[in-house]
């Protein structure tokens, strides 16, 4: 998984700011991706580009449960959030849709907007080209590597309701 | 060792003797309440993962809320893609408008929460039914549509942090002061993935509206769930509402938790979550002169008749000041027949206020009272995040539905006790 990051490296990242309820009337990937992050940075959406990261501070995607914020991030190129923490609904919502949350505290204080990065999700580490360091993260767990396998949790369920 | 009244409804739920924090259970779903905003999109999920169909309609409770009344095309549109899907899938329980509420609010005092049952719905603050004695939790679209199609879903056990809150409240101080004091002192991630369990004298003296405003704002400080023991107070109102069997489990003596936190809450003032964190709590005499251009009263957190009442009490017979707008919003259809009956509204009109049809709305800035630039709001809602009630460049200060009266009064946030003629 390569990518280009784009930090935000501020705490409490909350789901309002990610994709503000003004836009919840809606619930298609592609409606909600041209609002994601505006009200943090209007330019986001125009930045990014496809398979590029978020890298954010501690508790990211605090506040609604709404998955509009996952699907908004997706929808708009990015391939996976890494944050020092991330608030439990969120973190639920991205192992679901089988979008990848990485919890790697020390990529945020080293990554800067632009560095190119490789997850490697077997070994547990990023990669990162532009600055040649490496960083280590908390694995994720076996139970979400499965849902994020199989490609999120409808699919497994698909599974079970048909067997 | 023992176990909390959360692992024991997690064990009951997922046919165990017992379960251990951090461990992974798929537990038996009892309620599954489905509003607007996140429930179109489990429909679109279901019909494109083999057109599944919900396992257990009679478990199901639909009530749009967040967008009602519709308040544009694209909201009725939501609506009534919801109300085709309740009636090919049979689920009887959809509460039409007129008859509708905030889901938090209408879904205890229409019966469906018990003791000792799991409940889910797709809005974080799905966490207030704990305040019945119910495993209670907020999920997101994909979770919901899981659960619908199969009436379980994968939680990790959390761990639980226990609240004791013992002390006399003085005048003026309410369960809302009481939570925004404990998210002051714990952060909003501060409970993050556990469950906050609240005992003490002053829950056990709450009313269980009362209760559901602590349970309510769990959320903010991170937690999957809020939760209080039930006792006599719970059964009566539990009981006076519906005639289901249930399981009463409590936590043991024994019961091991992450953290125990004692509050004395005997010197606590009226409390206000200044802009933007719900942890932003200071005591009102410590906030300055913060004059205000809108106050709002209502929400899942404080929309109930108790919360009306206060309000009131506070507002008979004065005016809301100049330049400022006040809008109250009975969470339910119910709230608002009672706050009728018993004159409320007219209290509340003849001040200078406005009273609305039962919704979400404004909470989270849909309608109903959005704030343009500059704008200051003092509102009984539970988040004031940058931009949550409308502009990115509004303010949010958050507070218990008196501070929200004494201020729409004084046209500045005051302490409630201002007016008191007691």
């Amino acid at each position: 998984m390569k990518g280009k990051a784009h930090c935000y490296p501020r705490d409490h990242i909350n789901t309002d700011e990610i994709i503000p309820a003004r836009y919840l009337n809606m619930d298609q990937e592609k409606d909600l991706a041209a609002h994601a992050m505006e009200d943090i940075d209007k330019t986001f959406v125009k930045k990014v580009h496809e398979g590029d990261f978020i890298v954010a501070g501690e508790d990211f995607g605090c506040g609604s449960s709404r998955e509009h914020a996952v699907w908004a991030l997706r929808g708009a190129g990015i391939q996976a959030v890494i944050a020092g923490s991330f608030a439990r609904i969120f973190y639920r919502n991205c192992i679901n849709n089988g979008f990848l949350a990485i919890e790697c505290p020390e990529a945020v204080q080293k990554v800067h907007t632009g560095d190119n990065l490789t997850i490697d999700l077997k070994s547990g580490k990023i990669l990162n080209e532009t600055k040649q360091e490496s960083y280590t993260f908390t694995p994720v767990p076996d139970f979400a590597l499965q849902i994020l396998e199989s490609g999120g949790l409808m699919k497994t369920i698909l599974q079970k309701v048909k067997a | 060792m023992g176990s909390t009244i959360t692992e024991k409804i997690l064990a009951a739920h997922s046919g165990r003797e017992t379960v251990r924090p951090g461990e992974l259970i798929n537990a038996e779903i009892d309620v599954i309440m489905c509003h607007d905003v996140t429930t179109t999109p489990a429909i679109d999920l279901l019909k494109a993962h083999g057109n599944l169909h919900v396992a257990y309609p009679e478990r199901v409770v639909i009530m749009p809320d967040h967008f009602v009344p519709n308040k544009d095309i694209k909201s009725a549109e939501m609506v009534a893609k919801i109300r085709r899907w309740a009636k090919e899938e049979k689920i009887e329980k959809f509460y039409e408008i007129g008859r509708h509420g905030v889901c938090h609010a209408l879904l205890p005092e229409q019966g469906h929460v018990r003791p000792g049952t799991t409940i889910i719905c797709g809005d974080s603050h799905t966490s207030t039914h704990g305040a019945l004695g119910a495993f209670a939790t907020g999920i997101g679209s994909t979770d919901l549509a899981a659960a619908l199609a199969t009436g379980e879903l994968w939680f990790k056990v959390p761990e639980t942090i226990l609240f004791k809150i013992n002390g006399t409240l003085q005048k003026g101080v309410f369960a809302k002061d009481v939570i925004l004091e404990i998210i002051r002192r714990i952060g909003v991630d501060g409970a993050l993935y556990k469950a906050m369990e609240f005992t003490g004298n002053v829950v056990e003296e709450f009313s269980v509206e009362s209760r559901m405003t602590l349970c309510n704002m769990a959320i903010e400080a991170g937690a999957k769930s809020g939760i209080i023991n039930p006792d006599d107070k719970t059964l009566d109102y539990v009981q006076s509402r519906s005639n289901e069997i249930f399981d009463v489990y409590t936590s043991d003596p024994d019961a091991e938790y992450s953290d125990v936190i004692d509050i004395d809450v005997s010197d606590l003032e009226p409390m206000v979550a200044l802009p933007h964190l719900p942890s932003n709590g200071k005591p009102v005499s410590q906030i300055g002169n913060i004059p205000i251009d809108q106050a709002w009263l209502g929400s899942c957190t404080n929309g109930r008749i108790e919360d009306l009442r206060k309000a009131a009490a506070e507002i008979k017979g004065k005016k809301v000041a100049q330049g400022v707008r006040m809008i109250v919003v009975p969470a339910t259809s119910d709230i608002w027949k009672q706050a009728n009956r018993e004159g409320l509204l007219d209290i509340f009109m003849e001040a200078g206020a406005t009273v609305s049809a039962p919704t979400c709305g404004a909470c989270l800035g849909g309608h109903m009272g959005i704030l343009a630039a500059g704008e200051r709001c003092i509102s009984s809602t539970n988040r004031n995040f940058v931009g949550r009630m409308g502009s990115p460049e509004s303010e949010v200060y958050l507070a218990s539905p008196a501070t929200v009266a004494a201020s729409a009064i004084a046209g500045k946030i005051v302490n409630p006790n201002a007016y008191r003629q007691d």
